[in-house]
């Protein structure tokens, strides 16, 4: 359980993190999405207590992380899997990190067999790749079986088979009842794991919505539509309420917004339009992630000060 | 990459549990001693510990050997203080544990160990103290196999008409302080490692405080007593057993020592501040 009320970082004249407020819950994978530069890792860093908030608080399990008795058995982090001592071999950074909380010999040697670095635990981790990074990274996060857990974009860099494993490892980590925050850019990879989301842009929250909630709001269907008498189609779909545009490929058709396709398929027929062509088309949650974000992609030029401030709905529980 | 091993068991050591995960905390904190065993995994699992503490001690001894023969056939006079001359050495091996003092603490910023040390050990006094007392037994230890090192192989070189033995006044404190003052210049590259953060900025303001204060001081006229605060004069005194003449303007052993431990700990002091403060 993660709780983050009024969270603010200013870096200089920059709002790095905007005002946040929002919890994660247990049992359910939470995915944090924004745009680069949104205010993902800073925020997780403030939650970890590695950098100090300009504003608002946050707490694990009720209290400050640099409060918790044993960190490590609260909350297992994985911010950057390069972040560790290159000269240092896999199994001893991990017996110096359980040091710290009291963790036994034996639990260094069974997080490695999970993620499966137990063949080079004696190699000194300069040589490893970043898949092998991130799995070292991972083993650590898991090292005092935390009730929290928090990844900082764990796929980046990955090869399928290690975005799958990662994916499969998050979900079991929920449906044993943990809570599990995990950051990321890019949408699709959310889709995937993600029950719940919490969107960001330039620090501040954009929505705090289950996956589902997110796709009914974001996926507007939209219908492609040829036919040989275009104005007809189009005045016909307006009245009815649908938004009408060009689908711009240049071959004629058009887009129709807020109809379903049986809806303009029936407008046709009623009003004898000839159509040579009726298709469904989904906006990808990817686009309706871009739309919602585009306002508040912090280096675009141009953009207005107060461009994607407002949240479009936020603070809904699942 | 190695191969992928999908978890399907429970991933920690808990069975299935839908309605969350309660932690265990066993009573107490995570406090110093902890970071004390950690700090000590730290700093023996790297391999470049255990190169700069061999270079210590062989440069140590080796300038402790060389200044013994040399003295056996150039020394003379009531200033010549033998036990002195044979740890000539510790001069430099106390900028080789200032550089792995610094890199106690610049390694882990380098790296971004650091971040990862504080999601274990967010106390952040705690963990600079841990460090503190893991590098001081380091540079005692340490210190110790290379100050008696240099003293029994320069004594043995210089002859037994003028070298000096443990049991002559002064001489054991000579020895052992050769090895505090070793422990205590590692601290002081700790404490500018925590100020600086970047290697190459502590290590240079190592140089300059135990190095060229102590050479420029010795272009500016004594009467100005400049040379009697230089860290180096400070801290060597203890490693002297003929006290200097009186015009020099030194400090006693003691005081002297007190001193420069009170420069190491302006700089640890000052870098715990500093890192409590900072975001890492």
């Amino acid at each position: 359980m993660i709780e983050i009320d009024g969270l603010t970082k200013r870096y200089g004249g920059t709002l790095a993190v905007d005002d946040l407020t929002f919890s994660v819950e247990p049992g359910k994978v939470t995915g944090f999405l924004g745009p680069n530069g949104a205010g993902k890792t800073t925020t997780m860093r403030m939650i970890l207590g590695l950098d100090r908030p300009t504003g608002g608080t946050v707490t694990v399990h009720g209290k400050a992380f640099g409060q918790l008795a044993w960190p490590m058995r609260e909350v297992g982090a994985l911010l950057d899997a390069k972040a560790v001592h290159g000269g240092r071999s896999a199994y001893h950074h991990l017996l110096c990190l359980a040091q710290t909380n009291n963790l036994p010999r034996r639990r260094v040697s069974e997080v490695l067999e999970l993620v499966g670095l137990q063949d080079v635990a004696r190699k000194r981790s300069k040589g490893f790749s970043l898949g092998m990074s991130q799995r070292l990274g991972i083993a650590a996060a898991l090292l005092g079986d935390p009730a929290t857990l928090m990844f900082d974009e764990p796929v980046n860099g990955l090869d399928p088979d290690g975005i799958l494993w990662i994916r499969n490892l998050m979900k079991g980590l929920a449906a044993e009842g943990r809570t599990v925050f995990v950051s990321s850019h890019l949408m699709s990879e959310m889709e995937h794991t993600a029950d719940r989301l919490i969107v960001i842009g330039r620090g501040r929250l954009i929505a705090d919505c289950t996956v589902t909630e997110f796709i009914a709001a974001n996926s507007t269907q939209k219908v492609r539509v040829l036919t040989p008498q275009r104005d007809l189609l189009a005045k016909v779909a307006a009245s009815a309420g649908g938004t009408v545009c060009d689908d711009g490929d240049g071959d004629g058709a058009l887009t129709v917004q807020g109809l379903a396709p049986s809806r303009v398929g029936d407008l046709a027929f009623e009003h004898g339009i000839r159509l040579h062509e009726l298709a469904a088309a989904h906006a990808s949650l990817e686009e309706a992630f871009m739309e919602l974000t585009a306002s508040s992609v912090q280096f675009r030029a141009g953009v207005p000060a107060d461009a994607g401030r407002q949240p479009v709905y936020a603070g809904k529980a699942a | 990459m190695t191969t992928a091993t999908t978890p399907t068991a429970p991933i920690g050591t808990r069975a299935h549990q839908p309605a969350g995960v309660p932690v265990h905390r066993p009573s107490g904190r995570a406090g110093f001693a902890s970071a004390v065993r950690s700090e000590v995994t730290k700093i023996t699992s790297v391999r470049s510990t255990y190169w700069s503490l061999l270079v210590l001690i062989v440069v140590t001894v080796g300038i402790g050997a060389a200044a013994g023969a040399s003295a056996a056939h150039s020394a003379s006079g009531p200033s010549f203080d033998p036990t002195q001359t044979s740890l000539y050495g510790l001069v430099f091996g106390q900028l080789i544990i200032a550089v792995l003092g610094v890199l106690t603490v610049t390694s882990e910023y380098s790296t971004g160990m650091v971040r990862t040390s504080l999601t274990s050990m967010p106390r952040r006094g705690t963990m600079v103290a841990a460090k503190a007392v893991v590098l001081a037994a380091v540079g005692l230890g340490t210190g110790l196999v290379a100050s008696f090192g240099a003293f029994f192989a320069g004594q043995e070189l210089m002859g037994h008409h003028i070298n000096a033995t443990l049991g002559q006044p002064h001489v054991l404190r000579a020895v052992i302080g050769g090895a505090l003052f070793l422990a205590v210049s590692g601290l002081l590259g700790l404490g500018l490692g925590l100020i600086l953060r970047h290697a190459a900025a502590a290590i240079c303001a190592a140089v300059g405080l135990l190095f060229v204060l102590f050479i420029l001081a010795l272009e500016l006229p004594s009467s100005w007593r400049v040379g009697t605060w230089v860290p180096l004069n400070a801290g060597s005194q203890i490693w002297q057993t003929v006290a200097p003449a009186a015009s020099t303007h030194m400090l006693s052993a003691w005081t002297g020592f007190a001193v420069f431990c009170g420069y190491a700990a302006i700089a640890v002091i000052g870098g715990l501040i500093l890192f409590r403060k900072r975001d890492a």
